[in-house]
């Protein structure tokens, strides 16, 4: 899913055979490096929507590129042992993906059912037993009871309709380990049931108790406990969480996205999942072909030694006293690899502005060929389109500005043609100018934006080394990783505000000319 | 003292030369002023016409190089070195007075006294 290769599907199939094409590209690459890439473009295809954007042999990288040796791969697939950085992360999404569901959380659930469930028919069953068992002895109890009836009524349901808000949700993560204060609440309703239990079995099965009001208000009380433990459910779980203790700076680890948060009291793992949900809607998504340093700055590294770099910075040697040469000589010598990234990013960043500009032209002009159709208006039927229709119309005339756009900002993997066209019919409906539909591809969105099957990853893993149950601290840190990013979250305490105040008379506001300032030479 | 718009202004002055104390870094002169056109002329205590934008002489430190030049305080300041004082800003007057290339400055003020000094004399 995350991938480094550019090939796109735009201009993949065209009427030629692809060894031919390959070869002629090569030659046409040699010829002029630095020519626009047209050549592929002049012929853009409409494809049927299920062309998948990848495919097993996109490692090769892009020929049609126009800086080819910009945008490369760092494993190629050419030998045949090798397996490229596709079929690494398939295999391990595979892996992820067939991991057995886990028990241990419907456990916990089921758990939990069973003990609402016996909580709630409890009082009714304190209420129907009596009856039941000895109707005769029972002493008629009056207008009492029949209050005590209606009162439990509404407690019960009130306490149905309570439980129902607070805990009949879809579980959105599962957590390493126990919910501690859930645990807790658990276990204290069932002591509460079992204890009631225990007192109604010696006191009234066995006694045999008479007056039936005794045996109401009992039930009552039980109730009442029960509303009482919901109402601390509700505190612990919900409230206490509220009021911001904490500060939290969540860092990405691989290109330095950062965000601030503030929380309150949580234990660590569920502080986790908070990050995780705010994480996927506000870092820009993670692009790994904007990580690296473009090839022409740092290839020019090391030279006059035969040490060959792979173009990263800290290539390390199989001898040490080799590399510290080469480190001592590098030092020595004048560094002008600034100077080459200075004018790389300048050069890219008119680049990248130039095709801007080129793609909000052809995207406005685009949209001015369409136009609602009015109620009053009688057109021929045949000139009638459906929004789908309508943006298969408008879109080659944008399609070769927008290709070249993403490919420029290296976006092309997030971006399927199927997607645009499909987002370029959403615009269409709602009567959205262009500007709105190209706020989608002009910065980089959050990761929610995209495709949700291939950018949404759902196996985090915490680490940390204080124990996940334990409540946040002041200066914890602790990482959240995925396979090829991690997130540092680092947590500082809320300072103590000291608020003092001073009180202003309003009649105190009066002004005079100022004073002649006397200066002493 | 008086200024009528248009016309040149014209008083009596004494030529009062001031030599600068060296005080560590700075050179002294040991005197205070206030006004200049960027400043409230109403509320200057020593001019006699209100709205007189000049620079005049506030406090004069005891035993400090003004005083033994004969500076007095309520002094309307003139000229300093050349410069004229009466149309200048109070920083552009505190930049005349303290450059530090000069160690003396020779200065041109004027006050009530002098005027009716003068007048007596001439009637007299």
């Amino acid at each position: 899913m995350d991938t480094e290769s550019q090939y796109s599907g735009y201009s993949y199939k065209s009427g030629h055979s692809r060894s031919s094409r390959k070869h002629r590209d090569r030659r046409d690459r040699h010829r002029s490096k630095s020519r626009d890439g047209s050549r592929g473009d002049k012929s853009v295809t409409i494809q049927a929507p299920g062309e998948p954007l990848l495919d097993n042999e996109s490692t090769r990288g892009d020929e049609r590129d126009d800086n080819w040796g910009e945008t490369t791969t760092v494993v190629t697939g050419t030998s045949e042992h090798s397996i490229s950085h596709d079929d690494l992360t398939r295999i391990a999404k595979d892996m992820e993906d067939s991991v057995p569901l886990d028990c241990s959380r419907h456990l916990g659930a089921a758990a939990g059912t069973t003990l609402a469930l016996l909580s709630f028919l409890t009082p009714l069953a304190f209420l129907l037993l009596p009856p039941l068992l000895w109707r005769e002895e029972l002493e008629p109890c009056g207008t009492a009871c029949e209050g005590l009836f209606i009162s439990v009524a509404f407690k019960l349901l009130i306490l149905l309709l309570g439980s129902w808000a607070l805990f009949f949700r879809r579980p959105k993560a599962s957590l390493p380990r126990v919910f501690v204060l859930r645990a807790l609440l658990m276990v204290l309703v069932f002591l509460l049931v079992v204890s009631y239990w225990l007192f109604y079995g010696v006191r009234i099965l066995d006694a045999r108790e008479r007056s039936y009001q005794g045996v109401v208000q009992f039930a009552v009380s039980l109730v009442d406990a029960l509303l009482f433990v919901h109402y601390l459910a509700v505190v612990l779980l919900e409230l206490r969480q509220l009021q911001p203790q904490f500060t939290l700076k969540v860092v990405r680890s691989t290109d330095g996205a950062s965000r601030f948060y503030n929380v309150g009291h949580l234990s660590i793992q569920r502080v986790a999942v908070w990050i995780l949900e705010k994480y996927y809607h506000d870092f820009p998504v993670y692009n790994p072909a904007l990580l690296n340093l473009p090839k022409s700055v740092l290839a020019k590294k090391v030279s006059g030694f035969k040490v060959y770099s792979l173009g990263e910075e800290n290539s390390t040697n199989n001898s040490t006293g080799q590399s510290r040469a080469v480190i001592a000589a590098a030092a020595r010598r004048r560094d002008n690899s600034h100077n080459e990234y200075y004018y790389e990013e300048a050069e890219h960043e008119r680049r990248v502005r130039k095709r801007r500009a080129r793609l909000v032209v052809a995207v406005e002009e685009a949209f001015t060929h369409i136009k609602r159709l009015q109620e009053e208006e009688q057109k021929n039927p045949r000139e009638v389109m459906d929004p789908r229709e309508a943006a298969q119309a408008i879109f080659a005339s944008m399609a070769r500005a927008m290709q070249k756009y993403l490919r420029t900002t290296k976006q092309q993997p997030y971006h399927t043609m199927e997607s645009i066209l499909q987002h370029l019919e959403f615009c269409i409906t709602h009567d959205m100018t262009p500007k709105a539909f190209l706020e989608r591809y002009l910065a980089a969105g959050p990761t929610i934006q995209y495709h949700k099957e291939r950018w949404l990853a759902k196996q985090w893993t915490l680490v940390s080394e204080e124990p996940v149950t334990n409540g946040l601290k002041d200066g914890i840190v602790f990482l959240l990783k995925r396979q090829d990013f991690s997130l540092v979250v680092s947590t500082k305490k809320v300072p103590f505000f000291k608020l003092s105040e001073e009180f202003v008379d309003p009649k105190s506001h009066k002004f005079v000319m100022r004073l002649q300032s006397e200066t002493s030479v | 003292m008086s200024y009528i718009p248009g016309q040149p202004v014209t008083a009596v002055v004494q030529r009062v030369e001031i030599h600068k104390l060296r005080q560590g870094e700075n050179l002294i002169l040991g005197f205070s002023i206030g006004g200049g056109i960027d400043q409230d002329p109403s509320q200057n205590p020593f001019s006699e016409d209100k709205t007189d934008k000049g620079i005049y002489v506030t406090r004069v430190s005891e035993g400090g190089p003004a005083e033994i030049a004969g500076l007095q305080i309520g002094d309307k300041i003139m000229q300093v070195n050349g410069w004229d004082m009466t149309m200048v800003t109070h920083d552009q007057a505190r930049k005349r007075l303290t450059k530090r290339s000069e160690e003396v400055v020779r200065l041109l003020v004027t006050r009530q006294s002098l005027q009716k000094a003068v007048h007596q004399s001439m009637l007299s």
